[in-house]
């Protein structure tokens, strides 16, 4: 493979990810920004986090699986009660993690 | 991160300075650390496999750095695609951090031109994640947000080069479970971000929106369109409550 082409492909894919991560937050972030606004983006952590979280629950290969193996669902289950009652952010990470390891060292 | 009022002793100070923040930022970051291992690892394997240079591939992983353009990135180069195809993929791929920029900045007042330009070069999934949770219960320490951002990438950046070395001689991971350390740290993210019913039923609506379009056929489209669908339906039903 030409590096020469590699490398310029790289610059390109820089800088159309970079605009994006960059333009709004210099545009906004100096600014007062009108009340109707504020609130619009004050629900877009919750709607992301969640739109790149469940998908990521439920389907495995573009389709739905609720099957006893997906591990990763069924985990998520009492993660979500123990973040939810402790707030504990290590506490949900190492109870998630054990129980994914756990469900497949003893159903494979 | 609580404000000391006073200064006691300058040498008790000196040392908080110097310690807390990173422990703070090391605490905070590990968990997207543990996710970024084994798939940095994966695209530096796959970078060789497809007959990447290393400095290409460490090039990617610092002047790029988004996990999932990057491995179809890798994929497209294999498969022959033309430059101008693989930046144009990438643009779609990455085009969500815009939402997560626009989101991030109303708590960076006060931030200055270049700072806000660097803070912002490592807008990630999962750093968006971890800054979002902290900005919310307002924690935006500059020198622990550079240093998880900072932290985040040079593991990437590791992991990469490590991948790249090592082939796929790399241990199988999915026995340890880390594979969930990112999914799990999204629950209690997105938990501790949860204050009203509202939120509640955002991010379950949001959830079954973008499975829906990925169901669809819409992958690569799925988190921009049902983030701006959803935060659309949450500020219309908070206007709508309030009137």
């Amino acid at each position: 493979m030409d590096e020469k082409i590699v490398i310029l492909t790289m610059v390109g894919m820089m800088l159309v990810t970079y605009i994006p991560r960059v333009a709004p937050m210099l545009a906004l972030a100096s600014k007062t920004l009108p009340e109707p606004m504020v609130r619009w983006l004050s629900y877009v952590p919750t709607a992301v986090l969640s739109a790149m979280l469940f998908p990521s629950l439920v389907l495995k290969e573009n389709s739905l699986d609720f099957s006893a193996e997906n591990y990763f669902l069924w985990a998520a289950i009492p993660a979500f009660l123990l973040a939810w009652k402790t707030k504990s952010f290590f506490g949900t990470v190492a109870l998630g993690m054990v129980l994914v390891a756990a469900g497949r060292y003893f159903f494979g | 991160m609580k404000e000391r009022p006073e200064l006691t002793t300058e040498v008790l100070n000196k040392d908080e300075i110097v310690s807390t923040p990173f422990v703070s930022a090391l605490k905070q970051v590990s968990p997207i650390i543990m996710g970024y291992v084994p798939v940095g690892a994966a695209f530096g394997v796959l970078a060789h496999k497809t007959g990447l240079s290393m400095l290409s591939t460490l090039l990617m992983s610092t002047i790029v750095f988004a996990g999932s353009a990057q491995l179809i990135a890798v994929a497209l180069f294999a498969a022959g695609v033309p430059p101008v195809s693989i930046i144009a993929t990438t643009f779609v791929v990455n085009l969500r951090h815009l939402l997560m920029s626009a989101s991030l900045a109303p708590n960076l007042k006060g931030w200055k031109k270049w700072e806000l330009a660097l803070f912002s070069f490592e807008i990630t999934d999962e750093s968006f994640a971890v800054h979002s949770a902290r900005f919310a219960r307002g924690d935006n320490s500059k020198s622990v947000t550079f240093l998880i951002n900072v932290l985040a990438q040079i593991s990437w950046i590791i992991a990469s080069w490590v991948g790249f070395l090592t082939g796929s001689a790399i241990p199988d991971i999915k026995p340890l479970g880390i594979d969930y350390a990112l999914p799990a740290m999204f629950i209690a993210l997105l938990v501790m971000q949860t204050k009203h019913k509202l939120h509640v039923f955002v991010a379950g609506f949001t959830g079954l929106t973008a499975i829906a379009l990925i169901q669809a056929g819409a992958d690569q489209w799925a988190v921009i369109i049902a983030t701006v669908i959803g935060a659309t339906v949450g500020a219309g039903v908070e206007s709508w409550m309030k009137k």
